[in-house]
């Protein structure tokens, strides 16, 4: 008899689930559109808040970190830098963008970190 | 019999698809494009700590290798330049030291004075350190007198671990930091096969592009600097980096040694300066929604 109510409640949990996801996405894209337009008027440190905030509310967002790391890059903070594009390419490890950035970013980094040859 | 002709149901297709292409339209420009393009700086630390400095003296190189280039005259002045535009160290004018001969001296055991640097009006300093004696010279080692490859530079390294004399040398000149090192610019010749693209057209006039092995023989230069950074107040290395460019042409070419040099200095100057002033490099990336 408990059957029906335990799969009544659990279904209508689901439903609940599915809109609540859906807006922390819906909310992460607008951080990260945020953080876009932001830097692009030169604006790094509130785009890296936003991009922060962006991964924060969906830690799944291949995007939201590449941006970060670009962020980051931009910043001179390289650890995190390379930190972030490599979550970015572990959500998206097909992204050819994310990895075309991740390249020129890994060029600089070992440039700075190359000693004797 | 030619009879009325059929009404064909083009007409409203050709307006549902363009109802469909408007919509696809507006949904693009709705949705905007997923990726921007945006031009960055990422600054470099240096690789140095030069905060303890107020000035840079770049002293002169042991160079070797081809005569068309005088490899530590040049060297001494693009470096110099370099740092008077790049760096917020002041740099010293000095006379260029021939740190050949000062290695030679040393090597002879001399305790006479050797052929240092001449300080904007003053006396040469000496390669001893001028209180009796007790410099680490590079006695017992055969120098060769001409620099031609590695293995004739080699001998001549000792000279930069003489903490007594690069100690003298940042006395004379009030603390700075010292640069210095090695530069061995030499011809380069090779033959053998190569691949190039080579472009042909078709019996169609088609353009194609197909990668071809053309034997060539090829000349051109190699430039192996070390640059080694010495505390002036101790004498002591605080940091060194080699470094190896080469160019080559067509045998045909006949390419002056001394833009060689400096096509092939270009490259290396960011490096160099990396090591001590903080650097802005330019790029792009893309930033995604």
């Amino acid at each position: 008899m408990n059957t029906p109510v335990i799969a009544l409640v659990a279904s209508a949990a689901v439903l609940a689930a599915i809109p609540a996801s859906a807006d922390a996405k819906k909310d992460a894209k607008s951080q990260v559109e945020f953080g876009i337009s932001v830097a692009q008027r030169g604006l790094w440190r509130e785009a890296i808040y936003r991009w922060e905030k962006a991964t924060q509310i969906d830690p799944t967002y291949a995007a939201a970190y590449n941006d970060l790391a670009i962020g980051y890059e931009h910043e001179g903070q390289l650890d995190k830098a390379r930190k972030a594009y490599e979550k970015a390419l572990e959500l998206d490890p097909n992204n050819s963008q994310v990895r075309q950035n991740y390249e020129l970013f890994k060029e600089i980094n070992d440039r700075t970190a190359q000693k004797d040859k | 019999m030619i009879g009325p002709l059929r009404k064909t149901s083009s007409g409203p297709r050709r307006v549902a698809l363009a109802g469909i292409t408007a919509m696809l339209a507006a949904l693009v420009a709705a949705c905007g494009t997923d990726y921007f393009e945006i031009p960055i700086e990422t600054p470099i630390q240096p690789k140095l700590d030069v905060s303890p400095f107020q000035r840079v003296l770049v002293i002169g190189f042991v160079a070797g290798g081809t005569d068309d280039v005088d490899a530590n005259q040049e060297t001494v002045r693009l470096l110099r330049s370099q740092l008077r535009t790049k760096s917020s160290l002041k740099v010293i004018d000095a006379d260029i030291i021939p740190l050949i001969d000062v290695a030679r001296d040393q090597s002879q055991g001399s305790s006479e004075e050797s052929n240092g640097p001449r300080s904007e009006g003053g006396a040469p300093p000496r390669a001893s350190n001028g209180n009796g004696g007790g410099d680490r010279t590079i006695q017992g080692l055969s120098l060769p007198a001409n620099i031609k490859d590695e293995k004739d530079l080699e001998p001549y390294e000792r000279l930069f671990a003489n903490t007594a004399y690069w100690k003298r040398i940042g006395e004379e000149f009030q603390n700075p930091l010292i640069v210095t090192g090695t530069v061995l610019f030499t011809n380069r010749s090779t033959s053998g096969f190569v691949q190039r693209d080579q472009e042909t057209f078709d019996s169609l006039g088609r353009r194609r592009v197909m990668p071809m092995r053309t034997y060539m023989e090829r000349k051109g230069f190699i430039l192996r600097p070390k640059f080694v950074f010495i505390d002036g107040r101790t004498g002591a290395t605080m940091y060194s980096e080699s470094y190896r460019e080469e160019i080559l042409y067509n045998a045909q070419q006949n390419t002056p040694a001394l833009s060689s040099y400096f096509e092939l200095m270009d490259r290396l100057v960011p490096n160099f300066l990396s090591a001590l002033s903080s650097q802005k490099i330019r790029g792009t990336r893309v930033l995604l929604k």
